[in-house]
């Protein structure tokens, strides 16, 4: 299964905090099935939130969480043009990159995510995405990046 | 300049490599070369001891503590926030040059703070951060790492030891593969025909095959307590903590003190030498601290205390035991079957055990005369009630296999041929691991299995050997039932208190575990 989808990508998250927003990118993966408990997963997702904001420097945020809740290592992307806070120290996040792992998981599987964390850090990878004009090139730039470089 | 460095972060997936990538990235851009050891939940792959050895610097950008710390001693070190290394690269690799060339014009102040690298690439479980009760957890699973080895290759070589003579001895076999082999001797006069098997070895006769494995064994028993000893030292104090603790150890042993003993003096000798190794000393003396006055005064305070302190009391508390249980013979046979029991259980091959062996089988040299069956009775008590720890211990792991690490799971599968071997020390690993949860529940399946033996009148004529010498035993069929019943309370204790018990002990010992430190 792929690691993003089409449906997993929203390009205009207009969401007031960073709270809602990481609703509708969760209820993107429970739509697909990704995600079997919605608010299982949130919750799960706001405890990792709550030791410390997922906002880093460069205008991203990376909620995350390995939750049982989760079939499969996922991610859910959305833009925001008008910036969400995140935490980070130097603005607002627009770039949100929403990590769902499974608790087990084969270390395969989970070495796809870090292949995605250490692209988060290369400032093309992140001009790419942001400059993407739809949703499929969206996609089109993580399975080159992250899935088959 | 080379840099080494470790990320971690509390989920691990996506802190601890961005932060690898920022300080790869940084690194490259600054002219250097990194190698980052991602310590995540896709597993880690541990950075060569070469690659450690040849770095400049040492960068840790972490958000739970490191993991094998050890293996970084002595390196000029760079501490910082996981989140340091995604939002400042270039800041943390700059610290890490400095730190580099501070320890290259002053090696001595850079070495100071730490201690010195441990040899071998040996490595604890001891994290930075813990509080108390997980340090002293740590120490002793340190020690108990080092100790299963031993454990294992003793345990099952007698165990096949004591299979080889019964099937070449016959009956008597597994006893008097214990009685008449040695490695040295004979004495003179040999009025029990006492043979050498490494002068006189007959690869024809199977006894001497039978007591090749036994002795081999033997021989990794008796590092049981001053391997288990030492590595608790070296736990606490590093390399300075090795030899008091193993000297301890041995006079513990030696002495009679058991796995107890050698926890008290894995505890002394580590503390000692810490103590010592942290004494601020004049200049000129501090350079034969590590090689002649840490050891010399370490060993000598921790073998003295064990020596002329704490060996007193234990063997007063024995006498005290062995006095008491003479008067106890005959009063009431099943309560005398479950102090013994009791008592097997207590510390698995310690002072508190051997005066209950003892007990029963100096009854058994008297029964040869006096041909009563109540010490042939104790006989059978004692051997089933050291049967049922390692027996019980095994059966938890392997019904509640979540509840254990994986090495203990592993241990777990040894100690079914342990405990049937009556080879109780199968038990100590767990026992040292988590004392107040595994000792009680060992105690009360022997206790329980002790009284059972006296209540159904089994009886047994040999000193050892476990089930191999059932022909041995006198109604054999309610003696294995007392076994059983034993073994099955024991398990359901340990999984009883391990599930409802505060601070279970498997988080610490998956993650790292102990299988990768008796590998390593």
């Amino acid at each position: 299964m792929a690691l993003i989808t089409e449906e997993l990508v929203v390009l205009n998250l207009d969401s007031p905090d960073r709270h809602a927003a990481t609703r509708v990118l969760a209820q993107a993966l429970a739509d697909e099935g990704r995600v079997t408990d919605l608010d299982g997963f949130l919750a799960d997702v706001r405890k990792r939130e709550e030791q410390m904001p997922t906002g880093l420097p460069g205008g991203i945020g990376i909620p995350h969480a390995r939750s049982a809740h989760v079939t499969e290592p996922t991610l859910a992307f959305g833009r925001a043009p008008q910036g969400i806070d995140w935490g980070a120290e130097d603005g607002p996040a627009k770039l949100i990159f929403l990590i769902a792992a499974p608790e087990g998981g084969g270390d395969d599987h989970l070495k796809i995510l870090a292949a995605l964390a250490r692209r988060l850090m290369r400032t093309e990878f992140r001009e790419s995405l942001m400059n993407a004009p739809d949703a499929a090139a969206v996609v089109d730039v993580v399975n080159r990046e992250v899935v088959n470089p | 300049m080379k840099f080494v460095g470790v990320t971690s972060c509390p989920t691990g997936i996506a802190h601890t490599y961005m932060a690898a990538e920022g300080l790869e990235q940084a690194a490259q851009a600054a002219g250097h070369t990194m190698e980052v050891e991602t310590q995540g939940s896709a597993g880690f792959d541990r950075l060569s001891p070469e690659t450690i050895a040849a770095a400049d610097a040492v960068i840790f950008a972490v958000g739970v503590p490191v993991r094998e710390r050890a293996r970084f001693a002595g390196k000029p070190l760079v501490e910082a926030d996981v989140k340091k290394a995604i939002s400042d690269g270039p800041g943390l690799i700059a610290r890490a040059v400095a730190a580099a060339e501070e320890a290259a014009a002053n090696p001595a102040a850079a070495q100071a703070g730490s201690p010195a690298p441990p040899s071998g690439g040996l490595v604890t479980k001891v994290e930075e951060h813990a509080s108390t009760g997980n340090h002293i957890r740590q120490w002793l699973m340190t020690g108990v790492s080092y100790m299963i080895p031993f454990v294992a290759a003793g345990g099952i070589l007698i165990a096949l030891g004591f299979m080889v003579a019964q099937l070449a001895g016959g009956k008597n076999g597994a006893i008097v593969v214990t009685k008449l082999y040695s490695l040295t001797g004979p004495p003179t006069p040999n009025p029990t025909h006492i043979v050498n098997i490494v002068t006189d070895f007959n690869p024809a006769d199977g006894m001497h095959w039978a007591a090749l494995l036994f002795l081999v064994g033997a021989a990794s028993f008796s590092f049981l307590v001053p391997i288990l000893s030492g590595f608790i030292a070296f736990a606490i104090a590093d390399r300075p903590g090795l030899a008091p603790g193993i000297v301890g150890g041995f006079i513990a042993a030696t002495i009679g003190a058991g796995f107890l003993g050698g926890i008290a003096t894995g505890f002394i000798g580590g503390f000692v030498a810490l103590w010592i190794s942290r004494l601020k000393v004049p200049k000129g003396v501090r350079g034969v601290m590590p090689v002649v006055v840490i050891p010399l005064t370490s060993v000598l305070i921790t073998g003295g205390l064990i020596i002329l302190v704490l060996g007193r009391p234990i063997k007063a508390v024995s006498d005290g035991l062995a006095s008491w249980l003479n008067g106890l013979t005959g009063t009431n046979l099943i309560l005398l079957g479950v102090i013994l029991g009791l008592m097997m259980a207590f510390d698995m091959g310690g002072p508190v055990n051997k005066v209950a062996y003892t007990f029963a089988t100096t009854g058994l040299a008297a029964a040869a005369v006096a041909t009563t069956g109540t010490s042939l009775q104790i006989m059978a008590a004692v051997m089933a009630a050291g049967m049922t720890p390692p027996l019980g211990l095994a059966l938890a792991t392997t019904i509640r296999r979540r509840l254990f690490s994986e090495a203990e799971r592993e241990n777990g599968q040894a100690a079914w041929l342990l405990g049937a071997s009556f080879i109780t020390e199968g038990a100590i690993p767990f026992a040292a691991a988590d004392p107040l949860r595994v000792i009680p529940s060992c105690m009360l399946g022997s206790g329980i299995t002790g009284g059972l033996v006296m209540l159904f009148g089994s009886t047994l004529r040999a000193p050892h050997g476990g089930i191999w010498v059932t022909p041995l035993i006198g109604n054999p069929l309610l003696y294995l039932v007392a076994i059983a019943i034993g073994t099955a309370i024991t398990a359901a204790a340990v999984i009883a208190l391990k599930a409802a018990g505060p601070g279970p002990v498997k988080t610490e010992l998956d993650a790292g575990g102990l299988a990768e430190v008796v590998a390593g």
